[in-house]
């Protein structure tokens, strides 16, 4: 399914007045297609993403997964949380793993937040695993992984929902350039093979010669002439 | 509990060390109990183990009731005998008094006399009409701690009498064990009894076997000028009994409260170490009611561990110190505190881990 952004606008009150984070943005990602959203820092890409992802309601305008509505004016947190569990693959700047589970164990946490069990979704967890290169790391604990593996793990961690829709944070800004562009070459490579809908922040051009399209963000709104991306 | 469980492996000290905390406080809350309920027996099983329904003290209604100070007179004691809600009134004298067996080494010990009409139903097992002029009734309390059994002669405040049966339980009044002596003895002791007698105070309390509704309990009282009480309230006249019980109680009140803080201290510390990883799964869709369960579930299981090994520890100290201490070792004196340590402790926890719910996701994206 595709992700559509239509119209969405953010506004965050700002002492007296107000801030527009984001203005009036519309932006399609076709399904198996990764769009690269560019821009200087403060320009709303975090927060463009935070709309889509759910974790913010738009001032104005909706977020759309194929014809479903998972984000708008008025949307409540706990159906913005379904919408992501849904629908939605999510990863962070940092891989944000939790400290105690091993890597297995951050892939399997993703099955239990859907009522499942976790042994339901072993295979599953292993297969994703050695996807993104870490078959043989399953046992260990975040402590005990590379900073680049753990950003594989947090990518497999994504992936585990089977998402129409994977979100992902500057995946690259602690990571080298060769690793940087690494992860950015897994991310789109995975998500042509599931045809997943990928919408990647990022400040680094350097690292994203594998991405579909690239969208520059400036002051909150897409620069006109690369606001439109799908595929072909 | 599938977070809950991880942690619990992950952070395996910092949990043994609130386990342990818990133990201790487990320990001391169920000992505590344990002693108080002992104490309780030591001051009162006489009382409250008398085969009467009440006790008649010579106070008026409202009156702060005493057996120190109680002395009912024989029209009082009549008075009740005659009515017709009453089965049975039996005058009993209660006086701590010095007793010693000369022939078991001299030893002089405190005793509490009981002063009974002969063949009284106040005696335990029958053995009422073993008390008669020259003899005495030893509770086995009595009879360890000076040394005398049955066909033995003991001096009770003077007085040479024959033991003429050791009763098989135990009756202890004001820490003192119990022995039960005829009413003309007892009388004979002191400011009780003496010339007195005939027109004077017979006893200090009236016991009374009666199936009798409080309101004519009050018209009884109001006729004999008592105050009727019921066994368990008696207990209350008991000098000390009130400000001991009442002591040991507060201080078992403050340890459950003390405990259910540390609690909710320890999972307030601990809730906010994780909000990191909170924000995170609430981002990845986990839904905060879940999170609150998995972290009450985490409060729970260490609770349950904790003041299960606390209590067990507790129970095999009062089980072993049973000889040296007035401990009682039941469900009650264990079981309930126990229970009350992982209420309360779950309270305390469930207070910290509610601020799960204020716990934004959107923290997930910032770098930490």
């Amino acid at each position: 399914m595709d992700l559509h952004l239509d119209h969405v606008t953010l506004v965050y009150p700002d002492g007296a007045g107000t801030l527009t984070a984001v203005d009036d943005v519309s932006l399609t990602v076709a399904a198996g297609m990764t769009t690269a959203l560019l821009g200087p820092s403060g320009a709303g890409k975090s927060s463009l993403l935070a709309v889509a992802a759910g974790l913010t309601p738009p001032t104005a305008g909706a977020v759309l997964v194929g014809d479903a509505v998972v984000n708008a004016p008025g949307t409540r947190a706990r159906d913005a949380a379904r919408a992501r569990l849904a629908h939605v693959g999510l990863v962070f700047q940092q891989p944000q793993l939790l400290g105690s589970l091993t890597a297995l164990e951050q892939l399997e946490l993703t099955a239990v937040l859907r009522g499942r069990r976790p042994s339901s979704a072993r295979g599953r967890a292993r297969e994703l695993l050695a996807a993104v290169g870490l078959e043989h790391e399953e046992r260990r604990l975040p402590a005990a992984l590379s900073g680049g593996q753990r950003q594989r793990v947090a990518i497999a961690r994504a992936l585990m929902g089977e998402p129409d829709v994977l979100l992902v944070d500057e995946p690259t800004s602690a990571l080298d350039t060769a690793r940087g562009t690494a992860v950015v070459r897994l991310v789109t490579t995975l998500a042509r093979e599931r045809g997943i809908a990928t919408l990647l922040v990022s400040h680094d051009e350097d690292t994203l010669g594998d991405v579909d399209a690239r969208v520059h963000l400036v002051d909150g709104r897409l620069t006109p002439s690369l606001a439109l991306t799908g595929p072909g | 509990m599938f977070l809950a469980l991880r942690d619990l492996r992950h952070a395996r000290g910092r949990f043994t060390l609130m386990t342990v905390v818990l133990v201790l406080v487990t320990v001391l809350v169920t000992f505590l109990s344990s002693l108080t309920a002992g104490l309780a027996r030591a001051s009162t099983s006489a009382v409250t183990d008398l085969p009467a329904d009440r006790l008649a003290f010579a106070e008026p209604a409202g009156a702060a009731l005493s057996f120190t100070g109680s002395q009912v007179s024989r029209a009082q004691w009549q008075a009740w005998g005659a009515r017709a809600d009453v089965s049975r009134a039996e005058p009993l004298g209660v006086a701590t008094v010095r007793a010693s067996a000369p022939g078991a080494g001299g030893t002089t010990e405190a005793v509490t006399a009981y002063g009974v009409l002969p063949g009284s139903r106040l005696v335990p097992a029958g053995r009422g009409d073993d008390v008669r002029a020259g003899t005495v009734v030893v509770s086995r309390g009595a009879a360890s701690d000076l040394g005398a059994g049955a066909g033995d002669t003991v001096d009770v405040q003077g007085r040479s009498l024959r033991v003429a049966a050791v009763a098989a339980s135990d009756a202890e009044f004001s820490h003192t064990p119990v022995v039960w002596v005829g009413l003309d003895t007892w009388q004979s002791f002191g400011a009780h009894g003496g010339e007195a007698r005939a027109t004077g105070p017979v006893a200090t309390v009236v016991a009374l076997w009666t199936s009798a509704d409080d309101t004519a309990l009050a018209a009884g009282d109001a006729a004999a000028g008592t105050q009727t009480v019921t066994l368990p309230e008696a207990r209350s006249a008991v000098s000390s009994f009130t400000a001991e019980n009442l002591s040991l109680t507060v201080m078992q009140a403050f340890l459950l409260a003390i405990s259910a803080l540390v609690v909710g201290a320890f999972f307030t510390v601990w809730t906010m170490n994780r909000a990191g990883d909170l924000a995170v799964v609430k981002a990845l869709g986990g839904s905060t009611a879940s999170l609150v369960r998995d972290a009450l579930g985490q409060a729970v299981l260490v609770l349950v561990a904790g003041v299960g090994v606390g209590a067990a520890l507790a129970a095999c100290a009062a089980a072993l110190a049973r000889d040296a201490i007035p401990v009682v070792l039941d469900a009650a004196t264990f079981g309930v505190p126990a229970a009350l340590l992982v209420a309360l402790g779950t309270v305390g926890a469930a207070a910290a881990v509610w601020r799960i719910a204020r716990i934004d996701p959107h923290a997930a994206l910032q770098a930490r």
